[in-house]
């Protein structure tokens, strides 16, 4: 039963089975609109918490780090609160749709690209802000260049962000509310498959979620290795 | 009616003047009360033993520590002159980026390519130009730094030992372009363990022990009739022991 599961699992996917595909472009285009936008807050975020001195940073610094840790369904459940019609964004009508999906992402992502995007430059502010105050560099000019010389540590966060929002689904399950053909992606597919007995499809989007992941690490080995290489990591 | 003053000739204003100028960091009192009027435009060398408090010093006249008192650069406060300076550290900072990169990263307005070219020249990495700053020796790397801080055409130029532990070849090229920017009117302050170099550059010394300053002197009479028994103990290779109280300046 298990071997006929696989075998229809990969057939499925040769196939191009447009059913699989569709939650596949969906969870694809989600996680990477939720990563864009939370790239845009969190890396300068980072970049600034590095280099500011603030009262009360220190408690901001520790507060990014524990949503880090934040347990995904409660997450959820504080979007959904938000979006329900009873909250405070209920008149725009999210929830149940792509975009609530997005906002739970993004929830989830930006505390772990902003904390990693935060400790290494941190560690390069170390490095560079005796010779940003012999050249007397402003910091508004010290952040673009944070960003650009740590970028491929900062890639690796980004990464590390996208593996968590495609694999994620606690939050999505609640806000998103797997309906077919609108909010369902590949890990709330596969939750539901199972629960029905549907191993094929549920196998197929596994498989395909396991090569994401893979690809996602295999680029955060290759940016590694590059950056070591030309000493800029 | 005779007048029977004195003829008073106004004397230009010192290079570097210093009046108190104390630093003070997790309560240890690093630098103690420094005075000092210096006229020498020239090179002027900073000795002393480990812990002297010479690094300290030149952070200090950077403007890179809270210190007390008053430093002024030819008449002009130390705020006034910052943009006028530039610092080369022991260890060089580079950016993670190419040697070129380094260079127009610090380039003042108005800074062409072939002035970055020239310098690099100067420092024989124009052939490395583009490869990454990181990946150069330690004395290719101390070399791009000396480049880039001449980069932003100083009118003070502050080195922290920027050739200790480097070979001949490096050391001889940056003590060229020491000797250069300081025939152009450049005003060179520079840390140094090596006697030799201090006695192929230096126009004057001055001698740090303890974080004071106990001895400033033209460089001749330094090397031939230190004054102090702390620099008659340095030239000669003594290592002055006292009971301390307080920790090293240099920790």
């Amino acid at each position: 039963m298990l071997a006929d599961a696989f075998v229809e699992a990969f057939s499925l996917i040769a196939s191009f089975n447009p059913d699989l595909f569709e939650i596949l472009l969906l969870s694809v285009r989600v996680s990477l609109t939720a990563l864009g936008v939370s790239v845009l807050i969190a890396l300068p975020l980072g970049a600034m918490l590095a280099i500011s001195n603030f009262p009360g940073k220190r408690i901001v610094i520790t507060c990014l780090n524990a949503l880090m840790a934040m347990p995904p369904v409660v997450v959820g459940l504080l979007v959904y609160l938000m979006l329900s019609r009873s909250g405070p964004l209920g008149a725009l009508g999210l929830l149940y749709t792509p975009t609530a999906m997005v906002i739970a992402q993004i929830c989830l992502i930006t505390p772990i690209i902003a904390s990693l995007a935060h400790q290494t430059m941190e560690d390069l502010h170390q490095e560079y802000a005796e010779l940003f105050s012999s050249l007397r560099v402003t910091k508004r000019r010290a952040v673009p260049i944070y960003l650009w010389d740590a970028r491929y540590s900062l890639i690796t966060s980004v990464l590390a962000g996208f593996g968590r929002a495609v694999s994620e689904v606690g939050a999505v399950m609640i806000v998103g509310g797997n309906i077919d053909h609108l909010t369902r992606v590949m890990t709330t597919a596969i939750a539901l498959e199972t629960a029905r007995g549907e191993l094929a499809l549920a196998l197929a989007l596994g498989i395909i979620l396991v090569v994401l992941a893979l690809i996602v690490n295999a680029a955060v080995m290759y940016t590694r290795t590059y950056a070591q290489r030309r000493a800029y990591g | 009616m005779v007048d029977t003053q004195p003829l008073q000739i106004p004397r230009p204003p010192s290079v570097l003047a210093v009046q108190g100028l104390s630093l003070k960091l997790t309560d240890r009192t690093l630098l103690k009360g420094i005075e000092l009027r210096s006229f020498e435009p020239g090179i002027t060398l900073v000795m002393g033993a480990n812990g002297a408090g010479k690094s300290l010093f030149l952070r200090s006249l950077h403007g890179l520590l809270p210190i007390e008192g008053q430093v002024s650069f030819a008449g002009r406060p130390l705020s006034e002159t910052l943009a006028e300076q530039a610092m080369v550290f022991q260890k060089p900072t580079l950016l993670r980026r190419t040697v070129w990169q380094n260079m127009t990263f610090a380039a003042p307005s108005g800074s062409t390519d072939a002035e970055i070219e020239n310098l690099l020249r100067q420092v024989h990495l124009a052939e490395k130009a583009l490869e990454p700053a990181r990946l150069l020796s330690g004395g290719e790397q101390q070399r791009l730094a000396l480049a880039r801080a001449l980069l932003t055409r100083p009118r003070i130029l502050l080195l922290d030992e920027p050739t200790a532990s480097l070979d001949p070849g490096s050391v001889s090229i940056i003590e060229k372009l020491i000797r250069a920017a300081s025939d152009a009117g450049v005003k060179v302050i520079f840390v140094s363990h090596d006697i030799g170099q201090a006695r192929r550059l230096a126009s004057e010394v001055l001698f740090m022990h303890e974080g004071r300053v106990v001895e400033h002197t033209p460089a001749d009479r330094f090397f031939s009739a230190p004054d102090s028994i702390e620099a008659r103990a340095y030239l000669s290779g003594e290592l002055l022991i006292k009971p301390q109280t307080t920790g090293s300046p240099e920790q």
